[in-house]
């Protein structure tokens, strides 16, 4: 594995003991990407640094943080007042993992528009559900530690909900908590697995990669890799990029962070828990909102329970109930408009989490809840059957390099479009 | 159709190049500095809190110990011997010659004041709390400190006589406040 | 495209709309907007507001509220030499022990100690307040929606009477900021409460002004020095970025 660093005899010795030299270089540097990807691709790398952020600086509050009721919340201000730069991890940390989120939804997203996970990236798109699933859990307990008052209702209604599994639920609870209440017991362990859950994260997010790289990258046009001139390798092309997209990510956090630390979170957590005293309204920090008023959209408690679950875990079937047979939305009109709708009800869905279940708020958290399931189960099959698709292009080098192709590069194609992932309706050549 | 990025075939003007490389090297310049920015404060976080910081120094008052007798206080967590010595404790400590000594130094050199001594009980050893502060403690053979750990023994100045320990037993930084109220710290 | 668009706004309409109905919290008026010296990108503490209205919470509120998180030590940050902070300190008792015999005993405090709450615990804080608990006033800036604007609307917005036809109950104010109308605590403030050493004129705006930003600072200690890290870190990062970007299009020239 020849690189410019091979020519060094210290670098060859270890290489041939443990590659990490030509492993560096085959998945960082001459690692072939499609040359045509835009910025909604930054967003995985985002991903994982922010995932290093809160882990460095998890670490550093575990130092100063006593996980125990009578400590919990004096220690995090002595985090915040006595330990140097210790407001600056405090808020970095909870910041981080708004930042986490947002980064990790748009990337979800960017996998929704561009069909990224459709065949053969099937287990790399449930390698990224099981991944969400991680960081909600991880987020979910983190917030438990300061032990505000939202702390301790928010742990004490989503726990509560465990109790709604027929039969055992109640006694499943009771396990949970240790106890009979949220307590002690309870805040103990959410800061062990807090702790844990991050690390088994990284396993995962290796998985996912090397589920990635095993196949490639998507790209916005959808259609795959037909020989190297698609390609361009990853140093010093994305690197650079990302390098970018890092800097502009920054510099929204650090606005949070310096600025507007405590706009994303509840004024009521800065309360010391009170068992006795429930606050008027209780709600979730906003990246659980959607799922949240999907929970309060059903009237039974199970029901809401399950759809709430569902409302995750069906994107484990997405790959099979897009029956599409073109990837990105760029060539699916009628998808493309769905698309958007879908993005409006989830941020509809968010807000109806944010406000007490009242009045209208009821009804639309209802008809959004409603309409969400029905965008997996019924109109993504629906499209894929009957949608006209727009013709593909032959490949990407050529739709993307100008010198190529006969017209600019629009993805309009010659007469006969190619077979990509499968054959695609005749083309009439209009739009 | 080149389809990777092409190497300066030369015909690029001089001033495309250190236009490029001063880039480079700003970045990378740049970007050293805000690593160093990023890793200091996380290094910094690890320093003693402010909380701790304050208990740094602690005052005692020493009015109501008698001659001939010794208290124990904590100071940063460890104890602090506080010995109101006799007469013959001093002598005894001033007859000692210096090149005898395994860690040389004067008593004079060890004291603000001969009547008072003030050391931090820990041996030097490997941080065991040696004996001699309580009444009836054994005292060693130098009647000062005994260490049961390991047998290092302190004489009467709190310097190691026999024994392991590599050093005497250490001097706080201390002030006399006034006659009877020392800062330890 | 454009029909989605249509439907998007339609569906937020929808939303906003069924939100301005009624504000949750039970229709307490919007505190008033005032100026404050610590706000904005580039705001400080003013030191002498701060000492002022540390006096204020001396004089007046300490009595019923406590200040857990801050200990005399921190007062060198609103401007007070260490000689005056030990002499503050020094005026206060703290429990310490057990002493020889195994009894605690009172000291006066010193600067590593934290200010001594008025109450042992909060059964006699409710007792000595016709049931209520004065809460901790360390955080209060922070846990209140609203924040330095909603205290000091509370400060100066109670009335004498409440309006017609609203029922007041026993042992209750009327206050037009706090939600619900009704608050246990009397009206904390009135004009010359306290006689301030620098010789400002005590009127219960200026009272309430100082004590509320006093109460900011005990919220926010970090405040000022997180504002300037921010801007280093803001600059720094345009900058990085910007040069970024500059090598990046560089870069990507090379591919056509």
């Amino acid at each position: 594995m020849a690189t410019p660093i091979h020519r060094y005899r210290i670098v060859q010795w270890i290489d041939y003991r443990l590659p990490i030299f030509s492993w560096t270089n085959e998945h960082l540097i001459d690692y072939p990407a499609p040359r045509n990807l835009n910025y909604w691709w930054n967003f995985g790398s985002l991903a994982g640094f922010m995932l290093v952020v809160q882990i460095v600086t998890g670490v550093i509050l575990a130092m100063h943080y006593t996980p125990h009721v009578d400590h919990a919340f004096k220690s995090t201000e002595h985090i915040m007042r006595d330990v140097e730069w210790g407001w600056m991890m405090r808020y970095l940390h909870a910041n981080g993992a708004s930042m986490f989120f947002v980064v990790i939804y748009i990337h979800i997203f960017r996998g929704f528009y561009y069909g990224s996970y459709k065949s053969p990236r099937e287990i790399l798109w449930w390698l990224g559900v099981i991944i969400l699933f991680l960081m909600m859990g991880s987020a979910f307990m983190g917030y438990v530690l300061p032990w505000g008052q939202m702390s301790f209702w928010a742990a004490t209604v989503i726990t509560n909900l465990l109790s709604a599994i027929p039969w055992i639920g109640e006694t499943l609870v009771t396990w949970l908590w240790g106890g009979f209440s949220v307590d002690n017991a309870l805040l103990n362990r959410f800061f062990s697995l807090h702790y844990l859950l991050p690390f088994l994260l990284c396993g995962v997010v290796f998985l996912h990669i090397w589920a990635l790289h095993h196949r490639k990258s998507n790209n916005p046009l959808g259609i795959d890799i037909k020989s190297s001139k698609d390609t361009i390798p990853f140093s010093p092309y994305y690197t650079i990029k990302d390098m970018f997209g890092l800097g502009i990510m920054l510099f929204v956090l650090a606005i949070f962070v310096f600025y507007l630390p405590n706009y994303l979170g509840e004024s009521i957590n800065y309360i010391e828990a009170d068992p006795l005293v429930t606050p008027p309204h209780i709600v979730p920090e906003w990246y659980f909102l959607p799922y949240y008023a999907i929970l309060r959209a059903v009237p039974d408690k199970l029901g809401g329970v399950i759809a709430m679950v569902a409302s995750i875990a069906i994107l484990f079937v997405l790959p099979w109930l897009d029956t599409s047979k073109v990837r990105s939305a760029r060539f699916r009109p009628l998808y493309k408009q769905f698309f958007w709708i879908f993005v409006a009800d989830c941020i509809v869905l968010g807000w109806v989490g944010a406000n007490p279940p009242e009045g209208s708020f009821i009804l639309i958290g209802r008809i959004c809840s409603i309409y969400y399931f029905a965008h997996f189960l019924i109109i993504l099959p629906l499209l894929g059957k009957f949608e006209r698709t727009k013709p593909l292009p032959e490949s990407i080098h050529q739709a993307v390099l100008p010198s190529e192709s006969p017209q600019n590069a629009s993805g309009v194609p010659p007469d006969d479009p190619p077979n990509t992932t499968s054959p695609t309706p005749p083309s009439t050549g209009k739009q | 159709m080149t389809d990777t990025a092409s190497d300066n075939d030369g015909t690029k003007p001089e001033g495309e190049e250190t236009r490029r490389d001063f880039l480079i090297l700003a970045a990378g310049a740049m970007g050293a500095m805000g690593g160093i920015g990023v890793v200091w404060p996380l290094i910094e976080t690890m320093n003693p809190s402010a909380d701790v910081l304050a208990l740094s120094s602690t005052e005692v008052d020493i009015s109501s110990i008698e001659v001939g007798q010794s208290i124990t206080v904590k100071w940063r967590g460890k104890p602090v011997f506080i010995r109101r010595r006799t007469m013959d404790e001093i002598s005894a400590a001033r007859a000692v010659k210096i090149d005898e000594l395994s860690d040389p130094q004067s008593d004079q050199d060890r004291v603000q004041e001969a009547e008072w001594l003030i050391l931090v009980g820990v041996c030097t050893h490997l941080g065991c709390i040696p004996l001699g502060n309580k009444l009836g403690d054994p005292r060693g053979d130098f009647g000062g400190w005994f260490c049961p750990c390991h047998g290092s023994h302190y004489d009467t100045s709190g310097r190691i006589r026999q024994g392991p320990a590599p050093e005497n037993l250490k001097v706080p930084e201390y002030t006399f406040l006034d006659e009877s109220l020392i800062r330890i710290g | 495209m454009r029909y989605t668009i249509i439907l998007v706004a339609i569906l937020f309409g929808l939303t906003l709309v069924t939100i301005s109905d009624a504000d949750a919290a039970g229709d307490a008026l919007e505190p008033p907007d005032h100026e404050w010296s610590h706000t904005g990108v580039f705001g400080t503490f003013d030191r002498a507001e701060l000492q002022r209205g540390f006096q204020v919470f001396q004089e007046v509120c300490a009595s019923c509220h406590s200040l857990n998180y801050i200990a005399f030590r921190n007062l060198i940050e609103i401007g007070f030499s260490e000689d005056q902070v030990k002499a503050i300190a020094s005026e206060y008792e703290v429990e310490d022990g057990p002493d020889g015999e195994g009894e605690m005993f009172m000291r006066s405090a010193r600067p590593s100690d934290y200010f001594p709450a008025p109450f042992a615990n909060s059964q006699a804080a409710r007792s000595a307040n016709g049931g209520s608990l004065p809460p901790d006033l360390s955080l209060m800036v922070k846990a209140r929606d609203g924040g330095l604007d909603y205290l000091y609307g509370i400060l100066v917005g109670y009335e004498e009477e409440p309006p017609d036809g609203f029922e007041l109950a026993e042992g209750m104010s009327y206050n037009h900021y706090f939600p619900g109308h009704q608050i246990a605590m009397p009206e904390p403030l009135y004009e010359d409460a306290v006689e301030y050493s620098d010789g400002t004129e005590a009127s219960i705006d200026q009272l309430a002004h100082d004590v509320s930003v006093f109460l900011a600072w005990t919220a926010e200690p970090e405040l000022e020095i997180r504002k300037q890290t921010g801007l280093k870190v803001l600059i720094f990062l345009a900058v990085f970025t910007a040069l970024i970007y500059i090598i990046k299009r560089r870069v990507w020239a090379k591919l056509h």
